[in-house]
Formats: structure tokens, sequence, C-alpha cells
């Protein structure tokens, strides 16, 4: 157990930007919700997995909609209060802790504004390891959690109980719902027991990213390459190294699919790279082969400050570095791949972990 | 004949040109920028109007490109008291207005903010009712002591509705006090459009104090010409207009220098490198205007998601101190700014700077060359390869593609660049490069701007962008474009990401010459 100030919040908030794969929300808004609670109400526990018993119920929480709408309609900050009752009273059990269910973007966020204001711990444990764009995908998922009972809510009170009879239909009532409700709502979803969060949850998932936002922060101090620092941390590879030239987006059944190209510099000159995103970053390859594909993560920074950028934030003429991370190994099983791989957004590649293809490439040469 | 001036006010020097009824520049000079700003645009006026022998009544138009209201905003000074109201309650409580804000910055304007119920939805419909009591309580609380109001609400961009109505009751409550309502200020993002809102209803008076300076001075020299100031995206407003949205002013002067590349070289995408006597700033000319930053910049410390043209800037001016140290050759970021015509070798200082360097090695006749004739060759060669460098190393960084572009050269600074860069398909130096701000400034156009969430489904494509170019042509003739050269500059639109119906933001921009 140890306590989350503000100081922590500002390291998340970086490495969650990171984490979220060029999407997942500009971790921002959350950031300062989180500040904010911490203010009025004081800094926030963090307890380890093994802290939690095994018959605790733990409720993670979450936005779902737009980041672009949440960025206008900013939240109250008590709309999951009402939700947490809700469920409390229908599970007839006390809530004992939250948990992001994606540490990152915005949503690694929301779970410590909530718990600095209802004075309930989090634990250090996430459904993702990363930003996903739909419910289903995650751990929880994949070790038959069931997503409901789950609430939504929004600031004005509304708040929506669903059982459903799977989470891919949990999933498209739940995004109906929410446009609904105004396009920007939180989540109450996936309650738990203690037992089930420790065999099906990521852990150490909110220390890595605080770890990873103070690599960044303080490479500069020290002197040090923050790329370095960041691949060292997070065991990940430097994929490419270029300028962004082009970035087109369309929407498609409410997602931001698109695409952005990077124009190869220093050892990478003459390539270009090929960005697939939906809202995440998907597949990243050049014109002759694939270096990363979903759902290792692929994450765009800036190559001299390691700052991650967002599909959103992509500036034209920006020199960034492209890194692959391998994700968490409960992705990698044939569930783990039908659920997030690069088939399921769509596209015909086998899914390869990115370091046998990192390895693959250096045989080559 | 009838004229027209323009002024640019830069951090070095303040600039003015005399163009005549055909856009032809007959009348430049510059001078150092004053601490109080307005007495350097006094100078310039009159040193410019002793250029030439030019009948002062004919001269219709002064345009002004000024950096009053950035230099209030970051020295914290002149700045009115706001009150800051948000609308959307039961929304956005978790984040209250001013967070983030520098403390003195806070205590500038006041420190008073209110929510109060009412907002939109993305889609239009209301997230609650305007709560018009608590805005006439608001008005009523702050009578006396808030000199100018910032007004924001919850999806302004997508409905205006209550961001008007809030402005009626206040001045049903308060007369004529200034109101500033978001919606006319800046784009989706309720943080940061609130923050320009504020900033902008902070600016009020010091907008007000510069337009009557600048007619003043206007006067003192015999001019009665009609005034209009510089905004950051290349275009006019009119003194009301620069009153009521004094924020719009901020980052003017980079802009009239793209604009200024632009009109002087006839190209309309180009990469254009001003370099003045400090810094070397870089944009991007597309299709005659600079193209935007789609960050959030920072003003005096507050996080705004106000346009600003996307600039790469490096400390490399013609005052830039070079140093021999034991690692070797350094190139600023310091200089020694207007005071190089004292402080440079070549016009008998002590100081090396970046143009004592290219005098030496014959690239440009200035001041006394006798003066940096005994300097070491290799040294000087090697300061001047790192200097070309370095502004390569810019260039090559704001270009989208591997192909080479053509870079205009601008700046009074600009002297110290070669003819030819990497990365270029040609350097381009026109003619009046060290006057291309103020020439920006005079030349600049008129322009309309919307931005709004249009549903696809409901319009579709076509239909959606249709509407805004629409909207956007009105606005630039209500801001005094003349109707029959309006073009659509800017064409922007970005989906709404996580959501069905296909929602998608668009921002048009229309712009024209000014109807004369």
């Amino acid at each position: 157990m140890r306590k989350l100030d503000i100081q922590s919040i500002e390291d998340i908030a970086i490495g969650a930007a990171l984490l979220g794969t060029g999407g997942g929300g500009d971790p921002y808004i959350g950031k300062l919700m989180a500040i904010q609670a911490v203010e009025e109400f004081g800094p926030i526990t963090l307890l380890e997995a093994d802290e939690v018993p095994d018959d605790a119920l733990v409720v993670p929480t979450a936005m779902m909609g737009a980041p672009t709408v949440m960025v206008e309609k900013v939240p109250s900050g008590e709309e999951v209060i009402g939700a947490f009752n809700t469920l409390k009273n229908y599970l007839g059990q006390e809530i004992y802790a939250t948990i992001p269910i994606e540490a990152g973007g915005v949503n690694s966020m929301i779970p410590l504004a909530l718990a600095a204001r209802l004075g309930i711990p989090v634990v250090d444990t996430d459904g993702m390891g990363r930003a996903f764009p739909e419910l289903q995908m995650v751990t929880f998922h994949l070790n038959d959690v069931s997503a409901t009972p789950m609430v939504i809510c929004d600031e004005k009170g509304n708040n929506l109980m669903l059982n459903t009879v799977d989470n891919v239909w949990t999933e498209k009532l739940a995004r109906s719902a929410t446009v609904v409700m105004g396009g920007s709502v939180m989540l109450a979803i996936y309650p738990m027991k203690g037992n089930q969060l420790k065999s099906a949850g990521i852990h150490g998932i909110i220390t890595l990213t605080e770890e990873i936002g103070k690599a960044i922060r303080g490479a500069k101090a020290k002197k040090v390459d923050p790329i370095k620092a960041v691949l060292d941390i997070t065991g990940g590879y430097e994929l490419f190294r270029g300028k962004i030239s082009d970035v087109s987006r369309r929407t498609v059944g409410g997602f931001a699919r698109g695409e952005s190209k990077l124009i190869g510099i220093d050892s990478y000159k003459g390539k270009t790279l090929t960005l697939n995103f939906q809202n995440e970053h998907l597949i990243a390859r050049t014109e002759e082969e694939v270096l990363a594909t979903v759902p290792d993560l692929i994450a765009v920074l800036d190559s001299e400050t390691a700052h991650p950028i967002t599909t959103e934030g992509l500036r034209y003429g920006a020199r960034c570095v492209v890194i692959g991370i391998p994700c968490n190994s409960k992705w990698r099983t044939e569930k783990g791949i039908a659920t997030v791989g690069p088939r399921y957004f769509g596209y015909d590649i086998d899914y390869i972990p990115v370091e046998e293809r990192v390895m693959n490439k250096r045989g080559d040469k | 004949m009838s004229y027209r001036i323009g002024i640019d006010v830069g951090g070095t020097n303040t600039d003015a040109v005399i163009l005549d009824k055909n856009l032809v520049p007959i009348a430049k000079a510059k001078t150092p920028t004053t601490a109080d700003v307005t007495s350097g645009i006094y100078n310039a006026i009159s040193l410019v109007l002793n250029q030439k022998e030019v009948d002062r009544s004919e001269i219709k138009y002064a345009m002004l490109g000024t950096t009053h209201c950035t230099n209030a905003v970051v020295e914290r000074k002149r700045l009115n008291k706001v009150a800051v109201i948000r609308i959307g309650l039961p929304a956005t409580g978790a984040i209250k207005p001013l967070t983030g804000w520098p403390q003195d910055l806070k205590e500038a304007i006041g420190n008073m903010y209110f929510l109060v119920g009412g907002g939109h939805e993305f889609d239009g419909r209301e997230i609650a009712p305007l709560d018009e009591k608590a805005i006439r309580d608001i008005a009523k609380q702050v009578k006396g002591v808030a000199d100018s109001v910032a007004i924001t609400s919850v999806f302004a961009p997508v409905s205006t509705d209550h961001e008007k109505r809030a402005a009626e009751i206040i001045k049903e409550e308060l007369g004529d006090i200034p109101v500033s309502l978001s919606h006319e200020i800046g784009s989706i993002g309720l943080l940061e459009r609130e923050n320009a809102t504020v900033l902008n209803a902070a600016l009020v008076d010091v907008a007000r104090t510069t337009a009557e300076g600048f007619k003043d001075a206007l006067a003192r020299e015999g001019i009665d010409a009609k005034i209009y100031f510089g905004q950051n995206d290349g275009t006019l407003m009119s003194v009301d207009y620069a009153v009521r949205y004094p924020i719009l002013t901020i980052a003017c002067g980079p802009t009239n220098s793209i604009r200024g590349a632009s009109f002087l070289t006839k190209h309309k995408n180009a990469l254009v490198v001003d370099v003045g006597g400090t810094t070397t700033d870089v944009g991007v000319l597309v299709n005659g205007f600079p193209r935007q930053s789609s960050i959030a910049v920072e003003i005096g410390g507050v996080r705004t998601n106000f346009r600003m043209p996307d600039l790469i800037s490096i400390g490399l001016g013609g005052g830039t101190v070079v140093r021999e140290g034991s690692e070797g050759i350094t190139i600023g970021p310091d200089s020694v700014g207007y005071r190089i015509t004292e402080a440079g070798l070549v016009f008998g200082g002590n100081t090396l700077t970046t143009t004592d360097v290219v005098t030496a090695l014959g690239k440009a006749a200035i001041g006394d060359v006798t003066k940096v004739k005994d300097l070491n060759q290799d040294m000087l060669k090697q300061t001047y390869k790192k200097i070309v460098s370095m502004a390569e190393e810019v260039v090559d960084r704001m270009k989208t593609s591997s192909e080479p572009i053509p870079v205009i050269l601008v700046g009074g600074g600009s002297v110290i660049l070669p003819d030819e860069l990497v990365g270029a398909s040609e350097v381009l130096r026109p003619e009046h490069y060290d006057v291309a701000n103020a020439i920006g400034s005079a030349i600049a156009q008129v322009s309309g701007q919307i931005e709004r969430v249009f549903s696809i489904d409901e319009l579709g494509r076509e239909g959606a962008l249709k509407m805004a170019k629409d909207m956007a042509i009105e606005e630039a003739v209500k801001a005094g474009a003349d109707p029959a050269t309006i073009e659509i500059v800017e064409i922007d639109d970005v989906p709404l990401a996580y959501m069905p119906g296909n929602a998608t933001k668009i921002r048009v921009k229309a712009a024209g010459n000014l109807a004369v």
C-alpha cells in the first residue's frame, strides 16, 4: 500500500498517454479531474492486488464515449457515485476498491479521481495493460468475468443498469445508450471479487505507468536518452524513426479509423512507415514488412522528449520514434488474439509477437 | 492616389511601410521597438513619412500588427477584472474555471468565477435549461467589481443560444459592460476555449488604449485613416472588432511575415523563413495563408486552443552572439537585439555577431568591413556552416514531404542565410524582404470563420460542407470583405471518435480583399 499524490498523478498521466498507443483520449482532462479531487479530498491509496481480500468487491470505473465530447462537456465528478450506490444496493455488498479497466489514455485517471472523492483505494491492476476501443477487450473477459451487472451514468443523474447475455451485447447496448446520454458517460462495470481480480487482471500497471512518466520527465535532468529510458522500462523495441507526412481519418461505425505516414530519417532514410489506427494504433508496417500489430503496443513518441503523441495530436513534420512494446501474455492466448488480434480489426495479418518480428528482421541482416 | 500604411511591431524592431493604391511599396522604415510599444509605433510612422513626400490626406487606411496584448498578458499588467461565468451545470464541476492558471495572473484578473446551469450536448440538445436567475444574481454580485465578463457555455460551438441569452441578461443588469462570448473566440475544448475567452475579456481595455494611441499617433502626423488591426490568421479586423476580440491580435507578427512573403513573391505554397534580430521563425505557407498549429498553445502560462500559426522558432538572428570556447563555436541563443548597430563589430562594437561573420566572409556588405578583416577565416567558415545547418534543420522539420519546396527568406536578419539551402527547390529573397511583416500587415485580407459539429447522417457530407462554407462566407462579408473576392481558404473536418451517427467537426475559413 502506498499513497499517490499530485506528482504521481502527473507522472501516471504521461505514462498513460504512452500506453494509450495513440488513442484512449488525452489524459490531460482526466489528470485535472484527479488533481482537483486530490486537492479537495486528499491523497489516494494504492493497493497491490495481493492486499485485496478474496471476497471483497472491486468495481472498475471508466468513461465511455468520445474523448472529443469529454473535453467539451467536462464531467461533474459526481456521476459514478450514483452508479456505485446502485451497484452496491443491487449486489448487497460494500465496494472495497476500484481499478481502471484500461491503464492507457484518459481512463487511467477516472478511477483515481473517483477514489479520492469516495475515499476508497485503487488497486494497481487493470484489464488491458494498454488502451482498447471496446468494452469486451479486457482480460477479465478472457477469464469469463461478466461485464454486467453494470451501470452507465451521466452528469444529469441518470443511471442505467444493464444485465446482458454476453459482453458483446454489453458493448452494443452501452454504446447506444452513450449517444442518447450525451456522448460521454461514466461506467461502473465488471464488478468482481478479489480472487477474480487476482487471476484475471494485469498487475502493477499503475506503477508501470508512473515509472514511464518519471523516466520521461527525469531523462532531461539526468541527461539520458528518454527514448532509451522508456524502452528499458517497458521492454520495448524501436521500430522506426521518421517525420509525420500525412494523416487521414474517417469515421466508421463510431470509430475514428485512419492511417498516418512517416518518412524515415536517420538510419530509416528512404523508407516509409504506415500506421493504421482505430483510435489506437493497430498495425505498423513499411512497404516491405509488418513491424508490429495489436495486441502489442505501438506508440509514437516525440524524438527529442519521448513525450507520447496521440493520433489527434499528430503534427505534420513532427519528428517521432515509433516503438513496439510486447503486450501482456494474457493477450497472447487463442482467445486473447481472437478478441483483440489483427483479424478482429479487419486486417488479414497473423499475429506474431513484436519481439519475434524484430528478431526475424535482425536475423535477415 | 490613395495610400495605406502598414505597421508591424516585432520583438526587436517596429517596421512601417506605405503602399500605394496598387499595393506597391513606396516607402519603408525600421526603428527599435520601445518598452511601451506605442512610442515605437509613433517613431516608425514619423520616420516612414519622412522617407517620401505623400499627401497625408490621401492615406486612407492604416493597419497595425502589435504586441500590446501579448505583453499585457505576459507582464500581468493593465488587465481588466473579469467575471468568469461557465454555463454547464450539472456537468463540468470536476474541473473548476481558471484551473492551471499561474497564481499571479489569476489575481491580476480578479479570480472570480461562477458555474451555472445550462449548456448543450454535442448534438444541440440542452444539458439543462439556462439558469437565468443565477446569471442575474451574478450580475448583481459583480457590479462595480468586474469591468469585463467572460461567458463560456458547454458546446457553444454547436449552439450559441445560452451564451447569447446570458449576455443579454448581463447587459440588462450591468449596462454597457464588455462581454466576451466563447463561441466567438475558440473551438471545441471547454477549458482551453474558456481560458482564451477569459484572456480576451481581460484585454478589452488594453485594446481600447492601443487603438486610441494609434489613432492619436496618426492624427499627430495629420493622417485621418480608417484603422485596422492585424489578426493572427493573417486577416484584418476593424477597431470595433479588435476591441471586442483583442486576443485575436496575439501572434499576428509571424503571420504578417508569412503573408507578406507570399505577397512579395506571388507564391502560395512555400516555407517562409523570417530572420529577425533575435530569432528565426519558420512557418508554412499553404494556399496563401499560414498553416495553423494543431496542438494546444500556451499564452502567458495559460493553455488555450486558440488558433495560432504553426511555427518553429530558434535562437538565430542577425544579432545572435557568436562565441569561441573550449567546446568549440557556439551560436546564441542570446542576441544583442536592436543594439546590433552599436554592439556588432562592423558597427564599431565589441560583440561578435552572426552579421559580423557574414560580412567578414564577404557574403553581405554591412557597416565597416575593415573592422572584421582580421578574424580567423577557419573560424568564420565553421561558424557560417553552423548557421546554415541550423536553418536547414528547421526547414527540414517543417516540411511535410521529402520533395524540395520553395523557401522564402524575409526579415532584416535574413542576410545571414545563403541563396541555397538543402531541401529547398529555390531560395527567394524578394525586394523589401526586410519589411515583409509590415507589408503583410498592410495587405491583409478580411476573413470569416466558423467551426461547428455537423451530423453527416442528416445533411450528408456535401450538404454539411456547403452549409459550413456559406456560413463562413457570410461571416467574412460581415467583417468587411468584398464579396466578389471571397474564397474559401481553409477546410478542416475531424470526425468525433468513439461515437456512432457520423458527427463531424467542420471548420471553414473564408477570406477576401478589404472592400474599399
